[in-house]
């Protein structure tokens, strides 16, 4: 299976298969293309006439010949030999690597979109107790095999409203490390709100990622983001961000955003952060039900297809003038990528990755908690409810009929089990809106790879 | 190759044999939290140089 697309001046091939990508001329272009279903003679009659001025013959069967040495090569027309496996790669391990903690079910911000319903997820104000917490790196560990890097995000609702208590999971954490020769991987999530330098320096000492939210834009931002008071918060977080920033040196973060119909227009709020100094940047479309005021619709979707190209052109120029910032979406690694196993295997959900709520119970992950169909057990007896973890075990990029022809199934490896289910009822379902959009970007990030590869850069 | 220039990028096929690891970042881990992908995830075996 091929994909062809133009964008940005360029002539995009991929080799889905193969992984290969490559950037042609319009003759070439326009042969690939319709190489597997045209006969030869026919398709060099098309191209001798369409392309008249500036191609002969011979060019023409020297480009046949180039398509079938890609061919030879594994880079063209590479046939699936993957789909028969999919099942097995993905069940090639069974060890837990991954556990998001829900250590706080409360906030301190009564954000408008928030999927996790101000915090509670649908039921009581919690928060984690330390025995709890404990308790659950013991369970990654007992259950993550020989595998040695195991990841913990600590997230809410809001974590720093339960900070102690992460203080000293991660400092038992830091113990078991020595006794069990693991890594861990600790991140934290937070809204920002209760930030001081006790939580700077022991993030910037302890935490491999921090996610910190912010929206863009003060008045977008202030739009739904607000206090329990139903201020705007983005002058309170906005000056802590900065100073945890310049002091977090070269320590991975992200900057995270959330964007919805209210601002479709939302490179504005990406290149506002980049105005403000930031620049590792993520912005997610809002997740939320098709009837909320600020869903995005489809009228939406050519505005957020455009902005996809604005920010991926925008990124370039700032990238040539010396300036330029990572958008979550656009970090392809086209050498050092994911391996195929991964790629078909998908996020995890369910099998390697679980969240955990503040009295110990497991969920698939964090979408999917206060769903009681997807209690799975806990993390003193494990999980008792196969069934549904069975569900999981099934999602992969072979799962849904719908991505037989999808020409992107190796980079989104069927989407999002949560999104699935929220639009369709079914975790191996298809969130056809966020397939869209995906493809998209998928499409924008390649073409920066294929730019900054024309350009001489070599920067991953 | 005078009309088509090939991107460098890593061999799928090849990656039957020699990926698996599993060493990886769990997607959602990172940053998104609610749109997973596995594409801008990065291989840990070429994070760390080996």
């Amino acid at each position: 299976m091929i994909h062809c697309y133009k964008l940005n001046g360029y002539n995009i091939v991929l080799d889905v298969f193969s992984g290969s990508v490559h950037v042609v001329d319009e003759a070439a272009f326009d042969a690939i293309e319709r190489y597997e279903e045209t006969p030869k003679d026919k398709l060099k009659a098309y191209l001798l006439e369409k392309y008249s001025e500036n191609i002969t013959s011979d060019d023409i069967d020297e480009l046949f010949e180039d398509i079938e040495t890609l061919r030879e090569e594994g880079k063209l027309f590479t046939k699936d030999i993957y789909e028969g496996h999919a099942f097995d790669l993905k069940n090639r391990s069974t060890v837990i690597k991954a556990l998001c903690l829900h250590v706080a079910h409360t906030c301190n911000l009564n954000c408008e979109y928030c999927f996790a319903s101000q915090g509670k997820y649908h039921g009581e104000r919690a928060l984690m107790p330390l025995e709890v917490g404990k308790r659950a790196l013991d369970f990654l560990i007992e259950n993550s095999g020989s595998r040695r890097n195991l990841e913990v995000d600590f997230f809410g609702g809001e974590p720093l409203m339960n900070w102690e208590v992460v203080k000293d999971i991660v400092r038992y954490g830091r113990e078991l490390e020595k006794t069990h020769n693991k890594k861990f991987r600790f991140t934290l999530t937070t809204n920002g709100v209760l930030l001081d330098d006790d939580v700077i320096d022991f993030a910037n000492k302890e935490m491999h990622n921090v996610v910190l939210s912010l929206d863009g834009r003060k008045e977008i931002h202030d739009n739904l983001r607000k206090t329990v008071n139903g201020k705007g918060s983005y002058d309170l977080i906005v000056p802590k961000f900065r100073h945890f920033i310049e002091k977090r040196g070269d320590r991975g973060y992200y900057m995270r955003g959330t964007f919805t119909h209210n601002n479709a227009d939302f490179t504005k709020d990406v290149f506002h952060m980049a105005d403000l100094g930031f620049t590792e940047l993520s912005m997610e479309p809002v997740v939320c039900k098709p009837n909320d005021p600020y869903a995005l619709t489809e009228d939406d979707l050519p505005i957020v297809f455009e902005q996809y190209e604005i920010l991926a052109k925008e990124m370039l120029k700032r990238e040539r003038e010396g300036k330029g910032f990572t958008f979550y979406h656009y970090m392809i690694d086209l050498e050092g990528g994911p391996c195929i196993y991964k790629r078909i295997s998908g996020c995890g959900s369910g099998t390697e990755y679980m969240a955990v709520t503040p009295w110990g119970e497991l969920f698939p992950c964090h979408q999917f908690v206060g769903d009681e169909k997807y209690s799975l057990g806990n993390i003193w007896d494990g999980v008792k409810n196969k069934e549904a973890q069975q569900e999981f075990k099934l999602c992969n990029a072979y799962a849904r009929e719908e991505c037989r022809d999808c020409w992107a199934k190796l980079y989104c490896s069927g989407g999002c089990a949560a999104n699935s289910y929220h639009a369709t009822g079914s975790v191996t379902g298809v969130y056809e809106y966020g397939c869209k959009l995906f493809r998209k970007r998928m499409e924008c990030a390649i073409m920066m790879k294929v730019a900054q590869a024309e350009e001489g850069k070599t920067e991953n | 190759m005078k009309r088509i220039k090939t991107i460098e990028t890593r061999d799928l096929k090849k990656s039957l044999k020699n990926g698996g690891c599993g060493e990886c970042q769990t997607s959602c881990q990172s940053a998104c939290k609610t749109s997973c992908g596995v594409a801008n995830q990065q291989c840990e075996k070429s994070a760390s140089g080996k």
